[in-house]
């Protein structure tokens, strides 16, 4: 009997993905766990393993479609005693919502649909599990059942402002969410203006006013990963009000300390410990002192990370990836510099997975690599805060009563300013500023 | 029309139904020479005779019972209990004879009756001549139950009630007696036992009253409105049927609901009420149906501020009202 495989939900923020390279055709013979397609998601290519064994039979979403967590991708004729396949799917397939028996049966059309993507039950298996997921939007049965009529994603509630007790989300915070977005359309319609993913390139809704054509002007169509970061960014930007600070570090101490050393660090640590290493350090420390700078804002309260999990920023071709360094505070600076150049490596081999981009609570930025001496960088959402490293430059310092030239950086933070102010902000930059500056490991050890 | 005080719409419709029925008879403590210790049945010894209106000795059990005998017999009893706190006597007879009697005989007999009941606190009555009973009864099949609020539905309640074929249990609350005025209708004017009936309309949540609680949930939803926060109004009346439909469609419109009443919260009649809503309403509700009752002590306090204390009012339903309304 055939089994569909479906479209994994590949982390809790994660709702869709786009099919990559099918790695098997139809017809292939697959064993369990074997890669079977590349899922192009939240700016990491993870290899989905195959969940059963068998013969690929075929392949319904094609390569570089956009589908939602849910969406039956493939079906597979399952290897092994028949009687028994229906109860392995079963239970290998983790209770996915309400949605089982629609390979590619055309839907009766509910209403004039202008978004051929993401039909409606995956929509609302969403829902279902996006109030599980997070406390805050436990919705009453009503907002559950306004949020299903109006075809409201998880994502689209977590926009609307809660006025109830404890930021719950009322009804009248729904009809003020719905009243502000216009009253075009119904479900469908809404759902297309809302997630720009879902409506195919070129619709009306991806047409501005400011994107009418001169001659010569050329469209670069955006890559998965390039929609993925503008979501991103503009959803930082939209929900947090950013604020900054920024302090300028003295790192003479540092830079000396490392150009003597570093040589033979390579041969005893077995890799380069750049200056990126060190701050992670320092940066790990500071959080685990002033621990409301590792948090979320959330409408219960400020959430703050027991875990310091510290996102590095690294550029790769048409874009930008942010593998994480998990406990950061529980490593060496050489383990530390070890998981640096490994992260960066996979990065740019484009073999990070989903684990390696996941869990960030703390995001560090490098554009100082690119020379930029003061930057104003944009807060990883939904983290409350991010510290970009500038370029160290020589530069006369008034050191006493005399001038020197020193080895000079800034630091900028960009914080969520609902979660703290800037009195913490500058906390947190000092606190590491004191800890660089102080720099004075003993002997040749980069351990400080 | 006239204007008329609660106690005056139940005497005006009691008489008038002696008057239309002769087999209507009345009985109780006082009820005769003295015309009732609250003054009800005033005047109707004097116009019906001693045959008709009877003065019992202090036995709630032989009050009922002699009324059981009586309806099924071919009269139509309307028992007095001079305060509902000393009903419990006579539980036993309203349980298992009066409320059961139709069903046990297979409709061979049955027992029409309406015991009126003076109930409720708020009269500085203390523990004996203060107390809610509704949810005791409530819980009979067999039995109806009915708690005007205003004096027009006093009368109508009062003559649907007498004219009902089964035992109907009929609250009628001290402290509205002489409290509450109001327009009844002339002429034979019956409110039929079942329907509720909405107050006063609103928007942002339904409070379901009835009895003095009524009038003290529409002076709390007055100072609601003040806030900008609606609230509906809705008058339960009859207890028993219970008129789901129109609790259903209130909070369809509001999706919300508070439940008041002075008996104490824990296992009153409120949580019927509560968990109809929630079986059968639950995709209304934007926040829990919650009760709002007495405190759960063991009656009605005599002393003025644990009197206060005890019972609901205005200001306590309001506040209520709000942090249902904020959930």
């Amino acid at each position: 009997m055939a089994t569909e495989i479906k479209m994994p939900q590949l982390g809790e923020s994660v709702h869709e993905g786009t099919l990559g390279r099918w790695l098997k055709q139809a017809g292939d013979t697959v064993a369990k766990y074997e890669p079977l397609v590349e899922v192009i998601t939240d700016k990491v290519n993870v290899e989905m393993p195959s969940p059963y064994a068998g013969v690929l039979e075929q392949i319904v979403v094609q390569e570089g479609q956009t589908v939602t967590a849910g969406t039956v991708i493939a079906t597979i004729r399952e290897s092994g005693a028949p009687a028994r396949a229906g109860a392995q799917s079963a239970t290998a397939q983790p209770a996915a919502a309400p949605q089982s028996s629609r390979p590619q049966a055309p839907q009766p059309a509910p209403m004039p649909s202008s978004a051929p993507a993401a039909p409606r039950p995956a929509a609302s298996a969403q829902a279902g599990a996006a109030t599980r997921g997070r406390d805050s939007l436990r919705l009453t049965p009503l907002v559950r059942r306004l949020a299903e009529e109006h075809g409201l994603s998880p994502q689209d509630l977590e926009q609307i402002p809660g006025t109830g007790t404890d930021g719950r989300i009322t009804k009248d915070d729904v009809q003020r969410y719905l009243a502000s977005r216009g009253g075009a359309g119904g479900p469908s319609a809404t759902q297309a203006a809302f997630n720009p993913a879902a409506a195919p390139p070129g619709t009306a809704t991806e047409r501005g006013a400011a994107s009418a054509r001169a001659a010569g002007d050329e469209v670069r169509p955006l890559s998965a990963l390039r929609k993925t970061i503008a979501e991103r960014m503009a959803r930082s930007k939209r929900e947090i009000p950013h604020a900054y600070g920024v302090i300028e570090v003295d790192v003479t101490p540092l830079v000396r300390h490392r150009e003597t050393h570093k040589a033979v660090w390579r041969v005893r640590e077995g890799v380069n410990i750049t200056l990126t290493a060190f701050i992670v350090r320092a940066v790990s420390r500071a959080l685990r002192d002033i621990p409301v700078v590792n948090s979320s804002f959330t409408p219960d309260g400020v959430l703050c990370r027991h875990a310091i999990n510290i996102g590095i920023g690294v550029a790769i071709p048409d874009g930008l990836i942010v593998p994480v360094i998990k406990d950061a505070d529980q490593k060496s600076v050489a383990g530390l510099g070890r998981d640096l150049e490994a992260l960066s490596a996979r990065a740019r081999a484009g073999k990070l997975t989903l684990d390696d981009v996941s869990g960030g609570t703390f995001t560090i930025t490098n554009p100082g690599v690119f020379g930029s001496v003061f930057s104003m960088p944009v807060i990883n959402y939904p983290q409350a805060a991010i510290l970009s490293t500038d370029a160290v430059v020589r530069r006369p310092v008034v050191l006493g009563e005399g001038i020197a030239i020193r080895e000079v950086m800034h630091l900028g933070l960009g914080f969520d300013h609902r979660a703290f102010d800037g009195a913490v902000a500058m906390q947190f930059l000092n606190h590491i500023k004191s800890q660089l500056e102080s720099f004075s490991p003993t002997g040749d050890s980069p351990e400080f | 029309m006239a204007d008329k005080r609660y106690l005056d719409a139940i005497h005006d419709g009691l008489h008038e139904e002696m008057v239309r029925d002769g087999r209507i008879v009345v009985l109780g403590e006082d009820v005769g020479r003295k015309g009732g210790v609250f003054g009800v049945t005033e005047g109707l010894y004097e116009a019906f005779g001693e045959a008709r209106v009877l003065d019992t000795p202090l036995a709630e059990a032989t009050i009922v019972g002699v009324a059981l005998g009586m309806s099924v017999n071919g009269l139509l009893p309307v028992p007095e209990i001079q305060f509902a706190d000393f009903i419990h006597p006579a539980f036993d007879q309203i349980l298992s004879e009066v409320a059961r009697l139709r069903y046990r005989s297979n409709n061979d007999y049955e027992c029409p009756m309406t015991i009126r009941v003076p109930w409720g606190g708020g009269v500085h009555g203390a523990l004996y001549h203060s107390q809610s009973i509704e949810a005791f009864y409530a819980h009979i099949p067999g039995l109806k139950i009915v708690a005007p609020g205003t004096p027009e539905d006093a009368k109508g309640l009062l003559k649907a009630a007498i004219r009902d074929p089964d035992p109907v249990i009929y609250l009628e609350h001290k402290k509205l007696y002489r409290s509450i005025r109001g327009d009844v209708p002339d002429g034979d004017h019956v409110v039929p036992i079942g329907p509720a009936v909405v107050r006063r309309p609103g928007r942002d949540l339904s409070i379901f009253a009835y009895g003095l609680m009524l009038h003290e949930t529409l002076a709390a939803a007055e100072t609601l409105s003040r806030e900008g926060v609606e609230a509906e109004v809705v008058d339960l009346r009859t207890i028993k049927p219970l008129d789901a439909e129109t609790i259903l469609a209130s909070v369809e419109r509001t999706n919300r609901a508070l439940i008041v009443h002075e008996d104490n919260r824990f296992a009153g009649f409120g949580a019927e009420i509560a968990a109809m809503i929630a079986e059968e309403g639950f995709r209304f509700l934007d926040a829990p149906p919650t009760r709002l009752g007495g405190p759960d002590v063991p009656g009605v306090p005599f002393s003025t501020p644990l009197e206060n204390w005890f019972m609901l009012d205005a200001e306590k339903i309001a506040a209520a009202a709000r942090s249902v309304v904020a959930y």
